[in-house]
């Protein structure tokens, strides 16, 4: 078997923020009903949270399920262990409507850290970064610059966001623009 | 430039993040129906100075389709309601009546 690689693989630059291509990630695209029984024990035992509440994403020990769309999660879980998750999860749904898809090879994910990630964020989307308006446990689906791209913070000075893989580069490129040090605004010092 | 509240996943955002999907509430009338009726479900749309009942897409956030009653003169937006409806709700007709007495679109009023 060939080796898996990233979308850009060790891409880092060092700004106002650091931008860092995450790495391999396993993501699983899950649609279904979010009120069945079984799609809630399926999501709890294949990355160890409850469904998410609308735009919130549970994360526990590496794992976590982000809300997508009002019949869709993002589960996140260790790239390694995607193929064996998806054939529990078919199992665990068969007969029942629902649709389970590897997506790891099909997106891009970055980290940002810093303590200005907010303003680096605002930059680039449509969508209120004050403090208080977006925090760590919300996702947010939206446009980055030209592209679709979610995003969301695991504390306040780290937010990670998932595209195309096939917009890596420009993703990638934005981010790095966005975070230049030279760029800072104090928009929320 | 519109703001819109996706009444699917709750966002409220600007223009960019959406995308119109043309004229609501149409009746589709396919085979059996007469060339006049496919013709004017193809091509007769509405196309009013004022109140407008549009179909719009949540395209860069989750996905899913929406109606938008809005105004096209004073881009005035008076709400937005679930697609899986066949007319507009009573309380966006009230907002509309309120802002623009004797309001008409198609059979609604
Ligand atoms: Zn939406």
């Amino acid at each position: 078997m060939s080796d898996a690689i990233s979308a850009l693989p060790g891409a880092a630059f060092e700004g106002a923020v650091r931008v860092e291509e995450s790495g391999l990630q396993g993501m699983i695209t899950l649609r279904g009903d979010f009120g069945t029984a079984k799609l809630k024990k399926a999501v709890k035992d294949t990355v160890g949270v409850a469904i998410p509440a609308t735009r919130e994403i549970a994360q526990k020990d590496g794992r976590g399920a982000a809300w997508m769309s009002p019949d869709e999660l993002l589960l996140l879980l260790p790239y390694a262990d995607v193929t064996d998750a998806l054939g529990k999860i078919d199992k665990a749904l068969s007969g029942t409507h629902h649709l389970a898809v590897n997506v790891s090879d099909a997106r891009a994910m970055f980290r940002l850290h810093g303590a200005t990630v907010r303003e680096v964020m605002a930059k680039l989307v449509p969508v209120d970064m004050a403090p208080g308006a977006f925090a760590p446990g919300q996702i947010r689906r939206t446009r980055m610059a030209q592209i679709p791209a979610a995003f969301w913070m695991t504390d306040e000075d780290t937010v990670h966001v998932v595209c195309f893989r096939s917009v890596a580069q420009y993703a990638f490129d934005l981010l790095k623009d966005a975070a230049r040090s030279e760029g800072r605004m104090g928009l929320f010092d | 430039m519109l703001i819109l509240t996706c009444p699917c996943c709750g966002v409220t955002g600007e223009e960019t993040e959406f995308h119109q999907g043309g004229e609501a509430h149409l009746k589709r009338f396919g085979p059996g129906s007469s060339d006049n009726e496919f013709h004017d479900y193809l091509f007769a749309k509405e196309n009013p100075k004022g109140v407008h009942l549009e179909r719009w897409r949540h395209v860069y956030g989750c996905g899913k389709w929406f109606i938008a009653a809005r105004n096209t003169v004073t881009l005035e937006v008076y709400g937005t309601y679930s697609a899986q409806t066949t007319e507009p709700p009573k309380d966006i007709r009230d907002r509309i009546s309120a802002k623009v007495p004797g309001w008409s679109w198609r059979e609604f009023a």
